[in-house]
């Protein structure tokens, strides 16, 4: 009797630690399961790019990445004119929004009074949730016309005839460009890299802040000594995150940079962006070479995207390795 | 027992209820699907409503481009396609289909130029194809002045406005400026997509084409007669084929129409540089392609009972849209075409 009741209990444990271990196994299978899906899309989505892009590659090979044509009645196709505005383009709203990003999250966590703290990070955040086309048809029917207007003669005045720069601003201000794209994509991209870098700002401990302000050093001192130095890894994930949406942005960016199919040197002059190109000539692209290529175009964006994500977790990395030394 | 007796009542008015039901399903239940050209995508829903109002069959139109439209049909997915390209004699023999067109539009050519009003300025097909084509790029140049003795060109740049997705309006419009000159066949030519001038800007649907005419002073861009009359914009007067300054209006579209001859395979004679004298010279049509031999009757008849029921009772709510009505003689041509969809 009395061994029995020991016995009992330990069987009752072991059942339970069973039952246990197999829920463990079957929450662990699913989990994995649902990170194969992602993995599995990933390859089923660059494997059918690659699958339907194939026409193209094999006509024209590598050098579709050079080729700077894209004549849909020649059936003549290069993704350079597309490489080239989408990167411009990104290039131009990262030189914009990386140092007003830097600005607005060093006053929202070192200078700015409390009680605006809260209102100024909503409004930011509530900026990143404004829909794409939004962006785009304020920039078309607002932004366009003032900046031919009142931005682009003086631009033109003042730079127009300083040696290589003034090439860039060359040719008649009609407000839509790569340019325009460029600031456009910079005000869509500010709230992404801005509250990323105010969170990584704000997790630097106030220990070490204090202690370096303790010894007299000023607020731009301390964020450039202290801050930076200990988010940087932060900081770069959250312009990354930014060159990403610039770099796949569609809507806003078909809408204001003029979707011309060449390569001006001009940036007031109108170009195109791969995401902008795949937007406009799909729906109704003749079957054949013309419909390859725009597929090969996505393939090409799915690489510059797996590059930029590759370079910033290698800065990363690095950027940590130093830091351990 | 009087509780029975209610059951009894229920189930019985649910059986008539179900048998109602059944009946006036298999009576009605013809749903057809079409797919195909974006440009007569607002007609054929809003005939789809009609229609179903007045019959209570069901059709279901995607717009999803004319190439898609063709593709569609071939594959057999859809009971009719849509396409603002009519496909060629002997594709339709190949593949079994009928071709016939539905309505019309016209593509208008719009300008902005402070201090010109709307229908002064005067060009035709050989100026405007070096227009489009990059040859001509300020506005008091020589070609343009001649066609308008009296009136104050600017010296202003010339911006081109096109629409920069793949699009029937643009390859009417191109096809239209080949056939008025070989150097913009050669340098631009002609398709859904073609190759644009230095000094071009492409707007994303007609809308943003109508955009960007209205916000760049010097511009000049093909629009849809509809979109163009919506939007209040500037016409160009164009010089048709019997020499007379036209001004787009449905009247000039359907004067196109009037003249051309629709009794080929196919229905699709050329509608652009009518001869007749108030043609307006950039007129297309769009078109329908149903398989002659389906495999379902049943959506093979409505098919054409719709497209039969929406030529007599639609061309008011085609015109209220503003796409141009089919002349009521080619009604009569489309209604006996139909005739083969069997």
């Amino acid at each position: 009797m009395h061994e029995a009741a020991e016995v009992a209990p330990v069987d009752l444990h072991a059942a339970k630690i069973r039952v246990f271990k197999l829920q463990d196994m079957i929450f662990h299978k699913v989990t994995l399961l649902f990170a194969l899906v992602v993995l599995a899309g990933l390859a089923g989505i660059l494997v059918s790019l690659a699958v339907e892009a194939m026409p193209t590659l094999r006509t024209f090979g590598l050098s579709f990445l050079w080729r700077n044509v894209w004549s849909v009645p020649d059936d003549e196709y290069g993704a350079l004119i597309a490489i080239y505005g989408t990167l411009v383009s990104s290039f131009i709203a990262l030189l914009i929004a990386v140092p007003v990003s830097f600005g607005i999250a060093l006053f929202l966590t070192e200078t700015c009074p409390a009680w605006l703290k809260r209102p100024l990070g909503t409004a930011i955040e509530l900026l990143a949730g404004v829909p794409s086309i939004i962006y785009g048809i304020w920039g078309l029917f607002i932004f366009a016309p003032l900046f031919a207007e009142h931005v682009q003669p003086h631009l033109q005045k003042v730079l127009g005839d300083v040696p290589v720069i003034g090439a860039w601003f060359a040719g008649p201000p009609i407000g839509i460009g790569i340019l325009t794209a460029g600031i456009v994509l910079s005000l869509m991209v500010i709230p992404f890299v801005a509250s990323v870098m105010r969170d990584v700002f704000e997790t630097v401990p106030p220990v070490l802040k204090e202690s370096v302000y303790g010894v007299g050093c000023t607020t731009w001192e301390v964020v450039w000594n202290i801050v930076l130095p200990y988010t940087r890894v932060g900081v770069i994930g959250g312009i990354m995150l930014g060159l990403g949406r610039a770099l796949g942005e569609t809507m806003a960016v078909t809408f204001v940079i003029g979707n011309a199919n060449r390569i001006t040197g001009s940036l007031f002059s109108p170009g195109n962006s791969i995401a902008s190109v795949l937007a406009n000539e799909f729906g109704e692209a003749d079957p054949g070479l013309h419909i390859a290529s725009l597929f090969a175009l996505g393939l090409v964006l799915f690489v510059i995207t797996f590059i930029v994500l590759a370079a910033s977790r290698w800065l990363i990395a690095r950027g940590t390795a130093r830091q351990g030394r | 027992m009087f509780v029975s007796k209610r059951i009894q009542f229920k189930l019985a008015g649910l059986a008539a209820t179900l048998a109602m039901g059944l009946a006036s399903a298999s009576a009605l239940a013809v749903d057809i699907t079409g797919a195909g050209a974006t440009f007569p995508y607002a007609i054929y829903t809003k005939w789809a409503e009609a229609y179903k109002a007045a019959t209570g069959n069901q059709v279901n139109y995607q717009g999803i481009g004319s190439s898609g439209g063709v593709k569609q049909i071939k594959a057999k997915t859809v009971d009719f396609g849509g396409t603002d390209a009519p496909v060629k004699e002997a594709d339709l023999d190949a593949a079994g289909l009928t071709q016939f067109p539905t309505v019309m539009g016209g593509v208008t050519i719009v300008v902005n130029l402070p201090g010109i009003a709307s229908g002064q300025l005067k060009l035709d097909g050989a100026t405007v194809a070096e227009i489009f084509r990059g040859a001509i790029v300020k506005w008091n140049d020589p070609a343009i002045a001649r066609l308008n003795p009296g009136l104050r060109l600017p010296a202003t740049d010339i911006t081109v406005a096109h629409r920069s997705d793949g699009s029937g309006t643009t390859f009417v419009f191109s096809n239209y400026l080949a056939k008025q000159s070989m150097a913009f066949k050669r340098d631009v030519g002609a398709g859904n997509t073609v190759n644009w001038p230095a000094n071009a800007v492409g707007g994303k649907g007609n809308p943003g084409v109508a955009a960007n005419v209205q916000k760049i002073a010097g511009a000049i861009g093909y629009v849809d007669i509809a979109d163009a009359m919506k939007n209040k914009m500037n016409f160009v007067a164009l010089k048709n084929k019997a020499g007379n300054y036209i001004v787009p209006s449905q009247d000039a579209v359907e004067a196109a129409a009037a003249g051309a001859n629709f009794k080929v395979r196919g229905m699709a004679p050329d509608l652009l540089d009518q001869p007749s004298k108030n043609a307006w010279p950039i007129t297309s049509a769009t078109y329908v392609l149903a398989y002659e031999k389906g495999a379902d009757a049943v959506k093979q008849k409505a098919v054409v009972d719709f497209f039969t029921w929406s030529l007599n009772n639609g061309q008011k709510m085609a015109e209220e849209l503003g796409f141009v009505p089919l002349p009521a003689g080619v009604v009569k041509m489309v209604e006996a075409e139909m005739k083969k969809i069997k």
